[in-house]
């Protein structure tokens, strides 16, 4: 709404010349074809005037005569004739006019109620709303109507992209044609568009008359980074032995605790091991994967498995905790992997093909960055053909190594000219050698000394230069917009989720996942059910054996009481009998005894008769 | 408070990972470059921020914006014409960019006039609540596709400032039963508005009244007290909750004052801008915005752009549009699809704190069938 002190000046002038011209325009009668279009045209006019009381009487009394003439009729009577206009009692109940300057109803005449007019103002509106977006003048009004006409335009651009229409949910109803004005039209569009969204069109840059202060965001945002702190993960493949953690070492400043790995594993494994760095106020939580045996086994088909499961399962874990309802990713401990070094063994010919193999696999899960390990054994003239030889096997077999970003001004051309060193030839060394009059990481040699951080003797510097002051954010970044989403879309799509068009169905999503839920909690349940009976079958089989072996456990005790009894009475039985014998035999022992008792007396008897005879 | 905002500050984090042994580096190896990294791509990048400004006709809302944003965010009604209210809710969004020092930030802002103007002003919060779900829905359906956008257009409300009219006594009807849905949906900051109506003792008595009506009616605005961090947060956080809400006087004119520019308000009575002296009934004096002694309004915007603007921002999308999704994905099943959705507010009516997110969300359906 235009404010009358300010704005409504040079445009009442405006307003009138332009009504002049239509007022000439309308009155001649061929003109009544266009009749609707100058008409709207006249209103959007009272629009502007409404304030403007000054010119408001002229312009009124050509309104009034103007309008009642073919189609809508007006109030009468108001002094200024721009107040709010009011239906004359028209078949449609139309509300009072909102406080958009643009929202009036025009009420149709009582004979023409569905009539030419609202469709041809419908129709005229939408056009002069078309061409108005579209920035170029209207037709009508383009006699002396420049200057407010662009104004209004930029105006009812800025109105039209509220959410006006949004909130007037029963007014949409009745767009057809009872309401002509440009806040009803823009429902129409905006509806038939996307309902209140603001589109671009409608940014517009503003310019700042004083010091504002959000200049001061960028330092919000880091000192919250700062204050979260950061994860990174580097996955270190290559042959027991290359130089891995030594590397680590060597990069970090520090020493990883770790016991150098056997050449003895039957398999690949990964070992993640995550430490927790803290330089000035950046703490920085670092998570090394090696790989354990890797490229020991004589059968080396599946190396690369485990390292692509891995890579997978931290993908998943990120795509549960992202697709929980209660989910907290502020929280969350990153574990993805956010640069892989692929240690490539100093040959001095070419890649291995397992190299070649895993790299394949890997390029399209994890930035990958080839480096040349142990490189002081590599002379000058062999690097060089060593690194072209490589380069050119992995652009042939269409492996994607990282790229170095080269779209910011102030990082592409460091980053163009380490590319160019691509892959980068290191020597890792933890112990340092006294070199001049200062200690310096080298390896000592009969021959010589390699220093780690002297460029000339290998691209130590440009690895660290690029892995982690330069790039670390952008390695990061590519790895949860490319590699993360990619997988999130093959394992949404495998699941069976799909993105329907955006009409029908927005929450396929919630609905497969739900019904997949449901699906699968059913399963569970057949399967406890299984499970139990199974359970009690088992339980009831052992309880009839139990049942058995009871049963005869008792037959046993019977029978051996009975045999118990059988052999006691025989027992018994013997007893008796050799009582009896026992008796006989005393009966008889006695009976012996008498007689020879017996006989003893007779005998000496008769020797005492003897003796009596002799005497 | 809701069983959710028991967990930690949403807005730092110390990793949920078992305990990782620290390391000593023997030497620097350049990890702090990260965070110039991060500049770099946010600067170009571009942030966005969106701000809602919610009170009756008449207070000065759209004067505040341009007097915040030193530009012509909106177009002002000058009062004493014969404008028309409003008969229904409005919501008018406009979209700016605005660009300082290399910085650029896309406006947006979402005015609502005919806000508690009609006579009866039942559920006149629903349509502002409608808006808010609204553009969650819409970053939600963005989140939620299988092919995503790299970068999710953030429409979200990251901030809603409260008109409350200078009335000096205490907080109306009104303006409890918004704030009290409003503050669990988005972050509030409400501010006394026209605050040159008030001398400075019934400023600082009607500050205290309504910091008293906010606590009786537990309705938190920011920033929350249960997300601060640690204790520089706290003892920071304090210092403002104390001056909430702020009284400000919006002004986007410049006039001469002792031969300097200020930005302030000229009137036929006042004070001299930082002096205090009367010096006659017929000198045009002016009361100046940028002056602490005058008005609150330094600390408003230092509060939404300086200090606290991603805040603002890491609050909305840690917590509110974490509340909401919660709501929606647990009722998603049992709610029709389609644009019908738009017209519930999943905040609840409820005088008292409310159970629970679910139960606030059936509660709200209700609330929408009845309607």
């Amino acid at each position: 709404m235009l404010s009358p002190q300010t704005r409504l000046a040079p445009v009442s002038l405006h307003l009138l010349r332009s009504l002049s011209c239509l007022v000439k325009r309308v009155a001649e009668p061929e003109a009544r074809t266009s009749a609707p279009r100058i008409l709207l045209g006249l209103q959007h006019v009272v629009e502007r005037g409404v304030a403007a009381r000054v010119q408001a009487a002229g312009v009124s009394v050509a309104l009034e005569r103007v309008v009642s003439g073919p189609t809508a009729t007006f109030a009468e009577g108001e002094s200024c004739g721009l107040s709010p206009l009011t239906p004359a009692g028209g078949p449609h109940a139309i509300p009072p006019p909102t406080a958009s300057a643009r929202a009036r109803r025009l009420t149709p005449l009582p004979g023409e109620a569905n009539g030419p007019f609202q469709a041809g103002s419908h129709v005229a509106l939408i056009k002069r709303e078309g061409r108005r977006r579209g920035g170029s003048r209207c037709r009508c009004l383009r006699a002396g109507a420049g200057c407010w006409q662009s104004a209004a335009a930029r105006e009812a651009r800025g109105r039209r992209a509220g959410a006006g229409a949004r909130a007037r949910a029963g007014a949409a109803a009745s767009v057809g044609g009872e309401h002509p004005g440009a806040a009803g039209v823009g429902a129409a569009a905006a509806m038939a568009v996307a309902v209140g969204r603001p589109s671009n069109e409608e940014l517009r840059n503003l310019s700042l008359s004083g010091h504002v202060g959000f200049d001061s965001l960028p330092d919000q945002l880091v000192n919250k980074s700062t204050s979260q702190g950061f994860c990174f993960n580097i996955l270190c493949v290559g042959e027991t032995g290359i130089g891995k953690s030594t590397l680590m070492d060597t990069l970090f400043n520090t020493k990883f605790e770790s016991d150098p790995a056997t050449h003895n594993e039957p398999g690949v494994r990964l070992k993640a091991r995550s430490y927790e760095l803290q330089e000035s106020n950046v703490r920085l939580k670092l998570t090394i994967v090696d790989t354990v045996g890797f490229g020991d086994q004589i059968n080396k088909d599946d190396s690369y498995k485990p390292i692509v499961e891995y890579i997978d399962a931290q993908f998943e874990a990120y795509l549960q905790e992202e697709l929980k309802i209660k989910r907290s990713l502020f929280n969350y401990h990153d574990t993805r992997i956010h640069a892989c070094l692929y240690f490539i063994a100093p040959t001095g010919h070419s890649l291995k093909s397992l190299d070649l193999v895993t790299m394949k696999k890997l390029d399209s899960k994890v930035n990958i960055i080839p480096i040349i390990a142990k490189a002081d054994t590599i002379a000058k003239n062999e690097l060089h053909k060593f690194k072209s030889k490589i380069m050119s096997e992995l652009v042939s077999n269409g492996v994607q190594i990282y790229q170095f970003p080269t779209d910011e001004e102030t990082v592409a051309e460091i980053n163009a000219t380490m590319s160019v060193h691509l892959p980068f030839a290191v020597v890792g060394s933890t112990e340092e050698v006294k070199i001049g009059n200062k200690m310096a990481k080298a390896r000592q040699y009969p021959w010589g000394v390699v220093q780690v951080e002297n460029e000339n003797h290998c691209d130590f510097v440009k690895l660290r230069e690029m892995l982690i002051r330069v790039n670390m954010e952008d390695l990061r970044e590519q790895t949860h917009t490319r590699h993360y989403e990619l997988y999130r879309r093959c394992k949404l799509e495998e699941m069976g989720f799909k993105d329907t068009d955006p009409d029908s169905k927005p929450f396929s999503l919630q609905e497969t996942y739900e019904a997949k839920r449901n699906e699968f909690l059913g399963e569970l349940q057949k399967k406890e059910e299984e499970m139990r009976q199974m359970f009690v079958m088992r339980v009831k089989e052992k309880e009839a054996e139990l049942k058995e072996a009871e049963k005869e456990l008792h037959e046993k005790f019977d029978l051996l009481k009975r045999t118990h009894q059988e052999e006691k009475k025989k027992v018994e039985d013997k007893k008796k009998e050799l009582e009896e014998e026992v008796n006989n035999f005393q009966k008889k022992k006695a009976a012996a005894q008498l007689l020879q008792s017996q006989a003893q007396q007779s005998g000496a008897q008769q020797t005492k008769k003897d003796k009596d005879k002799k005497n | 408070m809701d069983p959710l905002r028991q967990s930690a500050s949403p807005c730092s984090s110390r990793p949920s990972s078992p305990k990782t042994p620290p390391c000593e580096m023997l030497g620097y190896v350049g990890i702090e470059a990260v965070l110039d990294q991060l500049k770099i791509k946010a600067m170009k990048m571009g942030f966005e921020f969106n701000i809602m400004v919610v009170g009756q006709s008449g207070l000065g809302k759209s004067t505040m914006l341009n007097t915040l944003f030193k530009s012509k965010v909106w177009k002002c009604t000058l009062p004493g014409l014969a404008m028309p209210t409003p008969q229904t809710l409005q919501l008018k969004s406009v979209t700016h960019v605005i660009e300082e020092k290399g910085v650029k930030l896309k406006l947006t802002v979402t005015d609502t006039p005919g806000f508690g103007d009609q006579i009866n002003n039942d559920k006149c919060w629903n349509p502002i609540l409608g808006y808010i779900n609204e553009q969650y829905e819409r970053y939600l359906q963005e989140e939620i596709l299988i092919t995503r956008q790299r970068h999710i257009p953030d429409t979200r409300v990251h901030c809603c400032v409260y008109f409350v009219p200078p009335t000096g006594h205490c907080l109306r009807p009104l303006d409890i039963e918004f704030l009290q849905r409003l503050c669990r949906t988005v972050n509030v900051v409400p501010v006394i508005a026209r605050a040159d109506s008030l001398t400075l003792e019934e400023r600082e008595a009607f500050r205290r009244r309504i910091q008293h009506n906010l606590r009786t009616h537990c309705i938190e605005v920011y920033p929350q007290k249960c997300f601060d961090e640690d204790i520089n947060d706290r003892i920071l956080n304090s210092k403002i909750r104390d001056r909430i809400p702020f009284a400000v006087v919006g002004a986007d004119r410049q006039h001469l004052v002792n031969g300097r520019c200020v930005l302030g308000r000229k009137t036929k009575w006042g004070i001299i801008e930082g002096q205090g002296r009367w010096t006659g009934p017929e000198v045009w004096l002016c009361l100046a915005v940028e002056n602490m002694a005058h008005c609150e309004f330094p600390l408003l915007r230092d509060l939404l752009i300086r200090s606290h603007l991603q805040d603002l921002k890491d609050i909305t999308h840690n917590v509110h549009y974490e509340n909401y999704r919660v709501c929606r994905l647990n009722e998603s099943h049992v709610l029709p699809h389609g644009p019908c959705w738009v017209n519930l507010a999943p905040t609840p009516p409820g005088p008292s704190v409310a159970p629970g997110p679910s139960k606030a969300c059936t509660q709200a359906r209700e609330d929408s069938d009845d309607n």
